[in-house]
């Protein structure tokens, strides 16, 4: 969790969509909506969880930030600017990155490290001489915990803790402000998972990065978020500071995730009351009327059927999307 | 340390800290391995594949290097000469036999290159011929393998990397094209090339050495061939365009040229180039059964399929002139699909599991 978190934001998002176009027959279409109508701001140097189950739209939200996928509509402001023209984007790219899931994929097979690291040094001209190249990756990679000689090597020479530090080391390159993690840990294996958690904290605290961390492991998003954000099927439902949404949830999705975080201490998860949701999620090309959760929702009524509710402040700083929450909790 | 006896402690100097040289000594340096490294030692390993290789060489070394030193010349007809009478015994030479002129010659203790494989009906020396026509089989199947790999090189990654539309109307005619029959298309366009006046099309530029038949050969598999190459190379970029370290490539600002020089093509490459080793053999067939159709170079230039239809008319007199072009189509198709075979085996990621 970071320390020197501030109040100013450093990125701000605006009713952001992002619908792909589903082929439904020959000519026919229907719009897969990802990512439908969400805004939240992240706060420089903070780090922001993002959790929700498969498929609800967490790495699209994270890709379209970027500005990878073009927002299908509202706005993304990075440090008071609006993202608006290729220009921006340009100068955005200089400043935002990425940290991928997969250490298999995200590296090129048919480059060697030092290849891979300084790409967005090559693609940025961030250099002036090929010594100046050589010493920032020699630098990056000390900076990750890897040796100078692991430089002339290939991607697949390495474990998966070793690329996903690779991948850091990239992404690290530029000097960026702003990093988006998406599931940068969920592919490796526990005790890896924390070598690589507290590396992304001790480069915060370094370097003053600001994150948007996507994950659904959520005893990992505790561990590094200031503040959480709950995503259902493309919806953001809660957003809240990261003790508060673990100790008192107050949307019924989160409450439900929340239940279902493991304990490592049986006595106390004998005690927890696990609350089971029915159903399946629905299929985001036929989502239901209304609010998202109603079909899994104990709570639901009429009206959650009719209405989709408003993603308000109802605790300071306590964001919920929900018509019941006053008077369920 | 003085070490007292019976004492329970351990002794300190086991456990001091390693030196430099004791920590160097513990770093095992391996040369890093390359893919293409790899690749080299897998196929290395596959005697089928090296051997085919070998063949290959010797037969390619061979068809360039042996002409410069034979004296004779595929169109030379040894019993022509000027202002003398034709002297008919040069004709249907069996191998190693001379004309009555060389015969003389050897009888004064003279040398005279022999005549390998003997003479056609026109007196000119087989060997030559034979060596020639390999020379024109081999460009015309090389070159061919290479127009169509730039060809469907280009269609390919376009239509992989743009999708969409683009990928739709250019798939439809690869596939319009597929669906025509091939033989009677190409048997259908070299015929009409040979009636158009690519002569003077090409007169004055470095094409015209090459000779006008041979550019419509190249035209016929250019048209036709690239289609089964486009499609594979949209499949690969179709794949790789996906993966993550194109997006990565794109957060970092890549523009579309960065990433398809970059990340696309070394990543398709060694695909590409195990269909272009197996495209050659494919396309020395084509041009063999288009000469021996009448189709392919002009007399007097030979090639390898041209020679076997001209043996065919004495077939029972002089069976050898059928055989040995026969044989030389035979080795050069099965080494390079051979070569082919272990080229994929020994690049192709897929099959190394």
């Amino acid at each position: 969790m970071s320390d020197n978190k501030t109040n100013t934001p450093l990125v701000e998002i605006k009713n952001l969509k992002k619908y792909f176009d589903i082929n439904t027959g020959m000519f026919t279409s229907k719009p897969l909506k990802a990512v439908d109508d969400v805004s939240f701001t992240i706060n420089k140097g903070e780090t922001l969880g993002l959790v929700g189950e498969s498929g609800c739209g967490k790495s699209t939200v994270g890709r379209t930030i970027l500005q990878l996928y073009k927002p299908t509509a509202g706005e993304v402001i990075y440090d008071g600017k609006l993202l608006k023209s290729k220009a921006d984007i340009a100068e955005y790219r200089k400043k935002s990155t990425m940290v991928f899931q997969d250490p298999y994929s995200s590296l090129n097979p048919r480059m060697t490290v030092s290849d891979i690291i300084a790409e967005p040094l090559d693609i940025h001209k961030m250099y002036k001489n090929e010594e100046e190249r050589k010493e920032k990756v020699l630098q990056l990679l000390s900076k990750v915990g890897l040796n100078s000689e692991h430089a002339a090597r290939y991607a697949h020479e390495f474990s998966g803790g070793q690329r996903q530090r690779i991948g850091i080391a990239r992404a690290l390159a530029i000097n960026p402000e702003f990093i988006v993690c998406d599931e940068p840990v969920s592919a490796l294996d526990v005790s890896i998972q924390a070598q690589v958690i507290n590396m992304f904290s001790e480069f915060q605290q370094e370097l003053g990065l600001t994150y948007l961390f996507i994950a659904h492991d959520l005893l990992v998003v505790r561990h590094i978020s200031n503040r959480i954000a709950v995503m259902y099927l493309g919806k953001l439902v809660e957003l809240t500071d990261a003790a508060t949404i673990y100790e008192h949830p107050l949307h019924p999705y989160s409450k439900a995730l929340m239940s279902a975080v493991p304990l490592p201490d049986p006595k106390i998860a004998r005690l927890n009351n696990r609350i089971p949701l029915s159903g399946d999620i629905p299929s985001p090309l036929n989502a239901p009327s209304g609010c998202p959760f109603r079909t899994r929702c104990e709570y639901a009524c009429e009206r959650c059927a009719e209405e989709m509710p408003e993603f308000r402040e109802v605790e300071k700083g306590h964001f919920v999307a929900c018509h019941r929450v006053e008077e369920i909790n | 340390m003085k070490k007292k006896i019976f004492s329970m402690h351990l002794n300190v100097d086991s456990f001091l800290p390693a030196s430099a040289e004791e920590k160097a000594y513990m770093v095992q340096m391996r040369p890093s391995s390359t893919f293409f490294r790899d690749g080299v030692k897998r196929f290395i390993k596959n005697k089928v594949a090296l051997v085919s290789l070998i063949v290959i060489v010797i037969v390619v070394l061979s068809c360039i290097i042996i002409p410069m030193f034979l004296p004779y010349s595929y169109d030379q007809m040894l019993g022509v000469q000027l202002g003398k009478p034709v002297d008919p015994s040069y004709n249907n030479l069996a191998p190693f036999e001379f004309g009555t002129t060389e015969q003389a010659k050897i009888d004064a203790g003279e040398d005279v290159f022999p005549h390998i494989f003997g003479t056609d009906a026109q007196g000119r020396d087989y060997f030559a011929r034979i060596l020639y026509g390999t020379r024109i089989s081999l460009a015309v199947g090389f070159f061919a393998s290479i127009i169509v790999l730039l060809i469907g090189m280009t269609v390919g990654s376009i239509s992989g990397y743009f999708g969409g539309k683009v990928d739709l109307v250019i798939m439809r005619i690869v596939d319009i094209i597929y669906s025509l029959p091939d033989m009677l298309l190409i048997i259908l366009l070299a015929s009409a090339l040979k009636q158009t006046n690519l002569d003077e099309i090409i007169r004055g530029t470095i094409l015209e050495r090459i000779g006008a038949n041979i550019i419509s050969l190249f035209i016929v598999f250019g048209v036709l061939y690239w289609v089964s190459m486009s499609r594979l190379i949209r499949g690969q970029i179709l794949s790789l365009r996906e993966q993550e370290y194109v997006l990565a490539s794109q957060a970092a600002g890549a523009k579309g040229k960065w990433i398809i020089f970059k990340h696309l093509m070394p990543n398709c490459i060694s695909v590409v180039i195990i269909s272009t080793a197996l495209q050659i053999p494919s396309a020395i067939f084509t041009e063999s059964y288009l000469s021996f159709l009448g189709l392919g170079v002009n007399a007097p230039m030979p090639s390898l399929g041209s020679l076997a239809s001209d043996a065919l008319n004495g077939i029972n007199s002089y069976p050898l002139r059928l055989v040995i072009p026969a044989v030389v189509i035979s080795l050069i198709v099965l080494s390079l699909n051979l070569l082919g075979d272990g080229l994929r085996d020994a690049f192709d990621p897929k099959l190394n599991g």
